[in-house]
Order: structure tokens, then sequence, then C-alpha cells
């Protein structure tokens, strides 16, 4: 995977808007790198006028000595479940094919207001219901180190994307997994900030108590600067939270004396000897460097998985309601009353993944079930809170695999769907209980990436990543 | 132990207006069978004294001003992607069969 590596954002915005680089030749770069690696099927579609246009228009800009902004003509790349003005927005599913975005989510607003320049639309499992692009009705996103084997997923496209240099950028969303585990089995850095922290508003919902959006980028230093951009308060979102008064990109380097635990849970016999080695490896790295390591449990881990999979379709039930083929979408037009036109429009549109998620959440939603089930998991989730406070109270971070296993072979795990969610079981966990969690790169393992998750307490988005990005240096 | 029956499986699949093929019913009662046995490992779980959790950064309800605002959304935009348009409205099925 021979490719031209993009500068520091930073570097290219400043770039930009010095007139030193062009934006236009910034987005033919991205465009030609994205042709030239079509066959890694990263991409859903690129948006060629659009992004050329606002290039132009960013040039114009920047020759005239207007202030463009902090991502002045960086070029970047949307999940597929972003809405962008005017681009086709379909979620990897065959029932939002054709659809056309007809207003912006909020997150690509602020990064347009700051002179980002979005160039394509990258492959996802379809909903992001998924850990590996495969459940994407279009096509299954390759891993940019081996061809036979997944990208992870759900923001599989962005991953690959990103570690192919086709932007310097990209967004990602997760619910469970989903910008972490790709950014593991893509070798990228990939974070999911506190829960609230980024506005959800016009990005495709899955399940609303644990979705946040986050960027895929190749440094910290990166991530932290999209995160700043995106972060912070919306309208649109009643679930947002003040965001930190400092910038996220003002980090704390110093890993002196720094409490970190590492996760039991996390760390167990299930995790594979290479992914294992290399982790510890990064551990001893970390202690030389001054950081105080001692081991942590959160007992009630390894029921995680079992809570995030009643409340995960709960919710995505409740959200794929909206599809029901009348005002947007796939609709089936044989249909020979409204009730039929329903269930004929969304048993035709809906992938087999959408259809499960929605039945098993239908049936621990239904009356007789809901205590036993729903109630009884958000109880569950308590109890892991409670736990996490607990560990808290003695570490200031914690650290454990991403995933137990390196990338999977691509159809490996989809004759058992019960597998593939067992890819997220070291995940869901940051979800469920709303704190941020970064993968990075820890090394490679037979030839393949490895990623190392660290995780802070909630709205300890600045010092997480001022840890990742002194681990980043230790581990280089 | 959840074990779906064909007609559990009917009865979610009409819940959620989902049509199913015959071979999806099969494939669908194995695998969501095996999905709630995977999750019914909470029911022993110790959680008295413990209350549900709906809400995990604190917020509570989240008000605004009951009025209309501009976002600039143009009407005939939106209708674009409406399958069935008729004098600018949504066209739907009969509902009264």
């Amino acid at each position: 995977m021979s490719v031209q590596p993009w500068l520091p954002i930073a570097e290219l915005a400043a770039g930009v808007q010095s007139g030193k680089l062009k934006a236009v030749e910034l987005v033919e770069q991205a465009i030609k790198t994205m042709e030239d690696k079509k066959d890694y099927d990263a991409i859903i579609a690129i948006l060629y006028e659009r992004a050329r246009a606002r290039a132009h228009q960013v040039d114009q800009m920047a020759s005239s000595g207007q202030q463009i902004g902090r991502l002045a003509g960086v070029p970047f790349i949307a999940k597929d479940n972003f809405l962008v003005y005017g681009a086709e927005t379909t979620a990897a599913s065959n029932i939002l094919k054709g659809f056309t975005a007809p207003y912006q989510a909020t997150a690509i607003e602020r990064l347009e207001a700051e002179g980002a320049i979005c160039v394509a639309k990258a492959n996802l499992d379809a909903f992001a219901h998924g850990s590996s692009t495969e459940n994407s009705d279009f096509f299954t996103t390759k891993n940019p180190y081996d061809k036979s084997r997944v990208p992870g997923g759900s923001s599989g496209g962005s991953a690959t994307a990103v570690a192919l240099q086709m932007a310097p950028f990209a967004t990602g969303t997760d619910t469970g997994s989903s910008v972490r585990l790709p950014a593991a089995f893509c070798g990228v850095v990939g974070l999911k900030p506190t829960y609230g922290l980024v506005s959800r508003s016009g990005v495709v919902a899955m399940a609303s108590s644990l979705d946040v959006i986050g960027p895929l980028t190749r440094t910290v230093e990166d991530a932290a600067l999209v995160l700043d951009v995106m972060a912070g308060k919306d309208d649109l979102d009643s679930t947002t939270i003040e965001r930190d008064t400092q910038s996220y990109t003002e980090l704390s380097l110093d890993l002196k004396g720094k409490k970190i635990g590492v996760l039991e849970e996390y760390m167990d016999e299930n995790v594979e000897a290479g992914v294992r080695k290399t982790i510890l490896d990064a551990i001893e790295k970390l202690k030389a460097a001054g950081a105080e390591i001692s081991e942590i449990s959160i007992p009630s881990m390894p029921l995680s998985l079992a809570v995030y999979y009643i409340l995960c379709p709960a919710e995505v039930s409740s959200n794929l309601s909206r599809y029901d083929g009348q005002r947007y979408g796939y609709s089936y037009d044989q249909a020979k009353n409204l009730d039929e036109s329903y269930s004929n429009s969304r048993g035709r549109g809906f992938g087999k993944e959408a259809k499960r998620r929605i039945m098993i959440g239908t049936y621990v939603l239904s009356s007789g079930y809901y205590d036993a089930y729903y109630k009884r998991a958000q109880t569950v989730r308590t109890k892991l809170i409670k736990e996490f406070e607990a560990a808290f109270a003695k570490v200031d971070f914690m650290l454990g695999a991403v995933s137990p296993t390196p990338p999977f072979k691509i159809g490996e795990k989809t004759k058992d769907p019960l597998q593939m969610y067992l890819a997220d079981l070291f995940m869901v966990g940051a979800n469920l209980v709303g704190i941020p969690s970064v993968s990075i790169p820890a090394g490679m393992s037979d030839g393949l990436p490895v990623g190392l998750q660290l995780m802070a307490p909630q709205k300890a988005d600045r010092q997480l990543l001022g840890l990742a990005k002194a681990t980043e240096a230790v581990l280089a | 132990m959840a074990k779906l029956t064909r007609e559990d499986v009917l009865k979610l699949a009409r819940l959620s207006r989902l049509e199913l093929t015959e071979a999806e019913i099969d494939e669908f009662r194995g695998e969501l069978s095996e999905i709630l046995q995977y999750v019914e490992q909470l029911q022993g779980v110790d959680v008295s004294d413990l209350k549900p959790t709906n809400q995990v950064t604190g917020l509570t309800n989240v008000f605004r001003k009951d009025e209309i605002r501009d976002y600039g959304y143009q009407p005939a935009e939106l209708l674009k992607n409406v399958p069935q348009v008729q004098a600018d409205r949504i066209k739907v099925k009969r509902m009264v069969v």
C-alpha cells in the first residue's frame, strides 16, 4: 500500500490559507487516490462536482486574503450515514438508495465552516449494524493490509480510506465499536468521544442512548483537531453536553505518575497471542516512560455484550420504524393498501441484519418481556456504571486490547450472527457507560495491525487525547 | 429459555411490519433464538437496590421555546425524496380495506 502521505491537518490548512498549497490540488490528490484504490471498495460515491466547486471557492478566499478556518481546504470523507447537503446518503442500505440529503448534519456543517471539503461518502455496514462492512447492502470493503480480510466495522470504509491516504481524515459513528474496531483493524487512530460531546443531528440514528460521532485519522493530533471543530452543544440534538472550555488540541503529554489500569477483562485468555504480546510490549514502554501501571477489574464486564444486544436492538427497532416506504426511501409500489405497503417496503428494503435487530428489539420491548429483558438490561447498565466509577476512583485511565483477534477473514463470521457480535466484546462497555475511548495503533502482529484501547472517565476527552498522543510517541 | 416457534417469528414480523420470505422465517427462527439465549445470561444477575439507567450523562428534561424556527428547508427539495407525490402532498395507499 505505497501511497503519498498527507501532511498533518493543521499544516495542510495553514498551507492553503497562505496560498502555498491549493485546495484544488488537495482535492485532486484525494480523488486520484480514491480512483487508484477503487478495488478496496472503501467508497460509495465520490462527490466530484461538489468538492471541486468548494475547493475553487476556498482557493479564491485564500487568494483574496480572507480568513478561512482551521481546516482550510482539507479534504475529508464522510461515512455514508452523515447527511451531506445535496449528496446521496444511503447508510449503505437499499432502503435509502437514491435519498438526497435535503439538509446537512451539524458535524459536517461545523467541519465545512472551518474550510474542510467533503470529497466522498464511505462504505459501512448498512445502518452501521456490524463489525466488518459485510452487512453493507452494496459491497464489502477490503482491509488495507490484506484484501482477503475485513477492515472492521461499521466505519470500515472510513478506516480503509484513511489508511490508504484517500483523505487526511474521515468521520465515523460508534454505537458499540464502530469507530474503534475499524481503526484497530486498519492501523489508524479512531476516537469515540464522551456521549453527547458531538451533535448527532443529521446522522442516521442507530441506537440513540449509545450513538456517538468520532474522527478517524492517522495521528492523535489530527483527531484532536477534528474533535475540537465538531464538539459542543447543538440546539438540534438535545443530548449534547457542554464542551471543555479549553481546546481539545491543548494536550498534556506527561506520562510520569499517570495512573493507568490494565483492564483484566480486556486482556483475558480470549485475547489472541500476537495481539496480547503487542499490547504487553506497549505497556512495558509506558512503564519505562514513567506511567504507573496497575491491574484493574470491572467484574461485570463479561455481561456488557448481553446488555448491549438488548438495548441496541431495542433502540434500533424504534429508530428504524421511520423507514416506512411513504415519505422517503424504497417503496414497493404493488402493495394493495397502506399496511401492506409498510410490510412490503420494509421487508424488501431492509437487509438481513437490520431485520434481525428490528425483530430482537421488538421482542425485548414487547409487553410481558419488557421487564425481563429491556428493564433488566438498563439495570445491569447501572451496575456497570458503578463499577467503572469505582475503577476510575483508583486510576486516571484504563487500557486494554480493542479486539481479542486480528482482522478476520471475509466470510469467516457471516454465517453466525452471534460470533460477529462477539467481535465487539471489548468495546461496548465504553458506549454503555458513556465514557471516551480511543484506539491507537499499538504495532503489528503477523503483518496485521493491532489496536490499543485507552479509556478515560466521562468528559475527560482532552486528558485521554493527551495520554494517547504521549503513548503514540513512546510506541513510535 | 427462549426458543422461538415459527408462529413467534411471524408475530414479531407482523409487529415490526416486515414481510419475510419462507427461507428468512426458518433462518431467523434459529438465529434469533440463539441471540436471545445469549442475552438471557442477565437473568441471574443480582440487581437488587439498583435502578435502571436511561441517560448516561445525567441530563434530565431539556426544553426549548415552542416556536417555529426557519431552518431553510425547501418543501420542493424535501418532496423530491417522496416516492409518490400528488399536488405537493405525499400520496399513500388506501388505509381502510
